[in-house]
């Protein structure tokens, strides 16, 4: 019975412990988070590498030509040329492709601000197909591989680079912002290295290019390297609240800050039974 | 207990301060007579502690098992902190210290919090009790006797009567603070001029746009159709740290590439752009933000502090949000190299706009 | 006081032994035992809302204790120093000796980075507390005669809470309060005639100079602490001098304060209530991130992030700023008048300093001169509670403004779309919430008094022996009735000539406003009525009268 004032106390912690998961149970998803993508990303280059290595077939050029005409042409046109719904593809090069394609933007769902990532819709072979017809129309940015992709360049100069070219968009620790009208960058969590590469060089939709001569290849490495780090390291204060700044710090001290406090006034102040 | 306490309390109240005083004003608020009376306090309701014995003793135990608890806890927080240091570049040492230390003294001063708090509500004396108020106002008596004081204090001064001792004592109390503004001046540097600082920039003809942070100049082939160059002048790099920032601070440069067919251009800045390539102030003229996302399809920059939007095409004019002004232009031309250099600084100040703009 | 005190005055009778003999120590050398005479047994009332205050004081000394930790440490130097310390992604960089100390604090320091998010995350409750004990003051009326000094002391707090905030928030010299600073020198140089000079000082030159940094902490660890440890002390003492306000409660009067000594309930209840907001304060810091200063790199001013707000409590000023439409800058007479500035100065300024002399435009109306130490229920001074709806609407208007960006992220909606709606809810939200809230409180009210006249609706349904069938009404007891019944009721001002027979304009204005105020009222119940209607109530259902009371004794 004396027990029963001490109630709304535990209880009011359990629930904020509740809104914002247990410390270790972050780790351990991070971790698993990790060996995920690790995995996929192991999985991912050795399938682009593959596909880079047929991609002068001109079996595969042709099997990209018929998926565009199945799938792309009624947007892009039959020969890539563009029309009223979507850009011409002449020159926009692998890269871009496989950015569109392999990050489930492209073929659009619907018309809006921005094509939206989603479930990929071509499996890898049809991807690499595909990107191989679109730069055999032109040259342009061809799909990256190698060590510009593997994250072991210098964090402090790509988080220099990051802060200087991206962070006014995709906020300084890639959680992502708003553009005008309705259009936004994307978070850059979880996103591949060779997609965060194809972007750079593509500029797709709304995004600025950064060519070899703006950012160069080692410079881009380097970007890729400090993104990896801070995906790699979960924030050392604790959980990171979305990485999104005064807002989220100031929306959590008010519900779950003076919301315990509050709760726990009414427990000190309740008549005891 | 002081139910009828409050019959005498009203009296006595009354007795000592407020007889010889007329009553507060009331003001528009309505006072009846016929106002339903206070029915005195309810009953006393007993606490189990105060009944069983039993639970008498469980809160006894859990309040010294709580005090107990928080000794843990800060024994817990100083083992922590030997047993999790940080390791140099580890980030994730830095996690579990931070963690574990504070998990330790958070349970040590709940211990201490809950334990203090229970024992009061279960264990102490549970019966409310009941002060009298009295007026804030001083007595009577007092009152005349501070009355008379002043009085005293003025007639034996002559603070009242002498008023030229008073007046020129009121001028150099007030005087005296003035020199103070004055000292206040050396905030800033002496020898310089904050208004034509903000007229101009490191940008001076010829100067070559570099890139951010590297100071590499930018060949007009470099600037592919889509991109976006972040541009600060040449020679700013070699610059000292003060002046460094300062100078960044007005003389920040966005460089972006369109079809030269998509620009607006009013005949006087015809020559300004290099075959569709053009660099704007990166500072925006409302507070003076970076405005640096430029969004290659729209054409549109915005600023990410308080959403001001220009439009590249229309030079940089504002078609969105609280900014007034378009963001300058530098005018820009090619090298013998082929290096882009600026025409001129720019032909206005950039940044906030300020009192002595125009 | 505390910690003396406790043992004394029982402890002198018990035992001649050490303590007696310290307590006499003490007491012939400082005469503490008038003040435990005077404090010791004074009466606290216990209610949760009166504890806010108290968060926002214990919040203030977990800041000076682990601030002084952290100046152990910090560096408010803008010197230029190449960071050399544990994280990777800023090794080498160029900074501020500022920001590479508050990175060593957090990462090359045991607990250093603790006691930094315990700094931070207190510093925000500080101001969240100190802004919800503002919202129960007003909204209980607890703000009348004699309090209204303690008002302005406490509202000058807030605005020294923001200014340490603010001051404190950019210290470290990071990217994002950087751009803060940016903004603040922006701001300033928009004020007409004094602008440019004064960022110019502030600054010691252009912005951002070298000089901010080591003023701000001046101002941040000297000067305005200094200042708030005063004004707490002269709020405290005013509480003490008052005494405490009381809900209306059966027994509480205008004369009496009911509740628990200081010693030993309140002090156990207050004492143990520090630690349990430092503890919440402690999880928190332990678990989440604040302010992490390493993802947003030292200050430059080229860079900026996408999401770049203030702390929480500047949010509303920042939030004004972006709903300001294009165009509100002209050239008049060769000077630049940047309206987009001062109205956001000026509507800011005006909403706080009619916060702050609220009470004495409230006391003007009434012309009410008499000490209220019983709070008003909020339902009972509808256009009160009113006015602080409409003005909480106002504030959280401006304060989601500040993260339009956010929402249209967050939300998938567009950033000109939020705004636009933001632009309409400050500017009509208030009138809304004005109306509704006034209706809804005189609907209380209405409720009342009808509970008051006929008791609850018991749902139980009786026959009577005539076939009838009613529901019974179960009446409130007489305690229960007292907080219904024993409000301040006011009626508008009838004007009336003064002595030489004129009708002054002050005085028109003053009944303008008061009729605006108490024009719908809802009288309390008196005697004369409960009497009737309760007479009435008895010849109802005469038959079943029985049944209530049995209904009210279980």
């Amino acid at each position: 019975m004396t027990r029963k004032p001490m109630n709304p106390a535990p209880k009011a912690r359990k629930g904020r412990k509740a809104g914002r998961r247990h410390p270790l149970a972050s780790v351990a998803l991070i971790a698993i988070g990790l060996l995920f993508t690790g995995g996929a990303y192991a999985a991912f280059s050795t399938t682009t590498a593959s596909a880079e290595s047929d991609a002068n077939s001109q079996q595969t050029i042709d099997d990209g030509e018929k998926l565009f005409a199945a799938n792309c042409a009624t947007c892009h046109g039959l020969s890539a040329q563009g029309s009223g719904d979507g850009p011409s593809l002449i020159g926009v090069g692998a890269a871009s492709v496989d950015f569109q394609v392999g990050t489930g933007r492209m073929p659009l769902q619907m018309q809006g601000p921005q094509a939206l990532k989603k479930p990929v819709q071509f499996t890898e072979e049809q991807t690499a197909a595909l990107a191989a017809y679109v730069a055999s129309l032109a040259p342009g940015p061809a799909i990256p591989e190698g060590e510009v992709l593997d994250g072991q360049g210098d964090a402090a100069v790509g988080a220099e680079l990051f802060r200087i070219n991206c962070a006014m968009c995709h906020n300084v620790a890639g959680a992502g912002g708003a553009l005008t009208e309705g259009k936004f960058a994307p978070s850059l969590a979880d996103v591949s290295a060779v997609h965060v590469y194809e972007a750079m060089v593509t500029g797709p939709q709304n995004m600025p290019v950064f060519n070899d001569m703006n950012i160069s290849p080692e410079n881009k490495r380097d970007i890729i390297t400090y993104l990896k780090y801070i995906e790699d390291n979960p924030s050392p204060g604790g959980l990171a609240i979305g990485s999104l700044g005064p807002v989220a710090e100031g929306l959590f001290i008010w519900i779950f800050g003076l919301g315990a406090i509050v709760a726990l006034t009414v427990w000190i102040t309740a008549k005891s039974n | 207990m002081a139910k009828d306490d409050n019959g005498g309390a009203d009296t006595t109240a009354a007795d000592s301060s407020s007889v010889a005083r007329v009553e507060q004003s009331t003001g528009t608020s309505v006072v009846t007579r016929s106002a339903v009376g206070n029915p005195g306090f309810p009953p006393h309701r007993e606490r189990v502690t105060d009944l069983d014995p039993k639970a008498d003793r469980n809160a006894e135990r859990t309040v010294y098992t709580l005090f107990y608890l928080s000794i843990a806890g800060s024994i817990f927080a100083i083992a922590a902190y030997m047993a999790f240091p940080i390791v140099p570049e580890d980030m994730g040492s830095v996690r579990l210290n931070n963690l574990f230390i504070g998990v330790g003294l958070t349970l040590a001063l709940f211990g201490l919090g809950i334990g203090a708090v229970h024992w009061a509500k279960a264990l102490m004396y549970a019966h409310e009790g009941v002060d009298e108020r009295h007026e804030v106002r001083g007595t009577d008596v007092v009152r005349a006797r501070a009355v008379e004081i002043f009085q005293q204090a003025n007639e034996e001064s002559g603070f009242g009567r002498r008023t030229l001792i008073r007046n020129s004592l009121f001028g150099a109390l007030i005087a005296f603070p003035l020199p103070a503004v004055v000292l206040f001046r050396g905030l800033g540097p002496q020898d310089q001029d904050p208004v034509a600082l903000l007229k101009t920039t490191l940008w001076e003809k010829g100067t070559r746009l570099t890139m951010d942070p590297t100071g590499v100049p930018i060949k007009a082939s470099d600037v592919t159709l889509g991109s976006s160059f972040h541009v600060i002048p040449e020679g700013l790099i070699d610059l000292g740290h003060e002046s460094k920032l300062a100078e960044k601070a007005k003389s920040a440069v966005l460089l972006m590439r369109l079809k030269p067919e998509q620009l607006t251009e009013t005949p006087e800045r015809a020559g300004w752009s290099y075959d569709g390539i053009v660099a704007y102030s990166k500072i925006c003229t409302h507070v003076g933000c970076p405005v640096a996302l430029y969004e290659q399809q729209t054409h549109h920059l915005l600023c990410p502090c308080h959403q001001s939007q220009f439009d590249v095409t229309n030079q940089c004019e504002v078609i969105f949000g609280p900014a007034k002004r378009a963001l300058p232009q530098l005018p820009i031309a090619v090298d013998a190299e082929g290096y882009l250099i600026a025409q001129s600084d720019f032909t206005e100040p950039v940044g906030p706009s300020f009192w002595e703009r125009s | 006081m505390t910690s003396v005190s406790t043992r004394e005055p029982t402890e002198v009778k018990k035992s001649g032994g050490f303590t007696a003999s310290a307590a006499n120590y003490i007491d012939e050398r400082t005469s503490v035992s008038g003040a435990v005479k005077e404090l010791g047994r004074k009466i606290f009332p216990d209610h949760w809302s009166f504890l806010l205050g108290e968060v926002a004081l214990f919040s203030f000394v977990i800041i000076l204790l682990s601030g002084s930790f952290l100046t152990f440490f910090f560096d408010a130097s803008m010197a230029e120093v190449h960071y050399d310390g544990s994280y990777a992604p800023l090794k080498g960089i160029a900074m501020s000796a500022a920001m590479q100390s508050t990175m060593d604090i957090s990462f090359d320091i045991r607990g250093g980075l603790l006691m930094r998010q315990v700094h931070h995350w207190a510093a925000l409750l500080f101001v969240a507390a100190i802004g919800l004990h503002m919202l129960r003051v007003f909204f209980t009326g607890a703000f009348r005669k004699p309090r209204e000094i303690n008002w302005v002391i406490g509202f000058v707090l807030f605005i020294l809470a923001m200014a340490e905030g603010f001051t404190g928030y950019s210290l470290p010299d990071d990217l994002l309060s950087g751009n803060g600073l940016r903004i603040i020198d922006g701001l300033i140089k928009g004020i007409p005639v004094i602008g440019t000079w004064f960022s110019f000082l502030l600054f010691g030159g252009e912005f951002p100079g070298t000089a901010i940094v080591g003023r701000l902490y001046s101002l941040h660890i000297l000067l305005l602490p200094a200042i708030i440890v005063a004004l707490i002390a002269m709020h405290l003492l005013f509480v003490v001098v008052h005494k405490h306000t009381q809900y209306p409660s059966a027994g509480h009067t205008n004369k009496n304060v009911v509740g628990y000594p200081i010693l030993p309930v309140y002090a156990a209840k207050a004492g143990g209530f520090f630690f349990i907001v430092f503890g919440v304060v402690m999880l928190i810091a332990s678990f989440v991130t604040i302010n992490p200063i390493w993802n947003y790199g030292p200050y430059d001013p080229s860079p900026v992030s996408a999401g770049t707000q203030p702390d929480w409590y500047i949010g509303f000023a920042d939030g004004a700023m972006r709903l300001v439409p294009p165009g509100w800058e002209f050239v008049w007479l060769n000077h630049t008048y940047s309206m987009n500035i001062l109205v956001v100065l000026g509507v800011v300024g005006l909403f706080i300093v009619t916060v702050m002399i609220y009470p004495f435009i409230e006391a003007w109306i009434t012309g009410d001169k008499r000490e209220h130490h019983v709070l008003d229920r909020p339902r009972n001074a509808p256009t009160r509670t009113a006015i602080g709806a409409a003005g909480v609407t106002f504030y959280a208007s401006l304060w989601a403004a500040a993260s339009s960006d956010i929402m249209a992220t967050h939300f998938h909606l567009t950033m000109e779309g939020v705004i636009h709606t933001l632009q309409a809810t400050t500017l009509l939200g208030p009138f809304l919430a004005f109306y509704i809230t006034k209706r809804v409180c005189l609907a209380l009210m209405k409720k009342d008094r009808e509970i008051v006249l006929h008791g609850y609706e018991s749902g139980r349904i009786v026959r009577l022996p005539g076939g009838e069938y009613v529901e019974v009404h179960q009446q409130v007891d007489d305690f229960e009735r007292w907080k219904l019944v024993s409000y301040n009721d006011q009626k508008p001002l009838m004007l009336r000539p003064n002595a030489n027979g004129k009708i002054t304009v002050p005085e028109q204005v003053r009944a303008g406003l008061s009729r605006w105020f108490f024009e719908d009222r809802i009288a309390p119940v008196d005697q004369i009525e409960l009497d009737q209607a309760h007479g009435a109530h008895h010849t109802e259902i005469e038959g079943s009268a029985v049944q209530p009371a049995q209904i009210t004794d279980k």
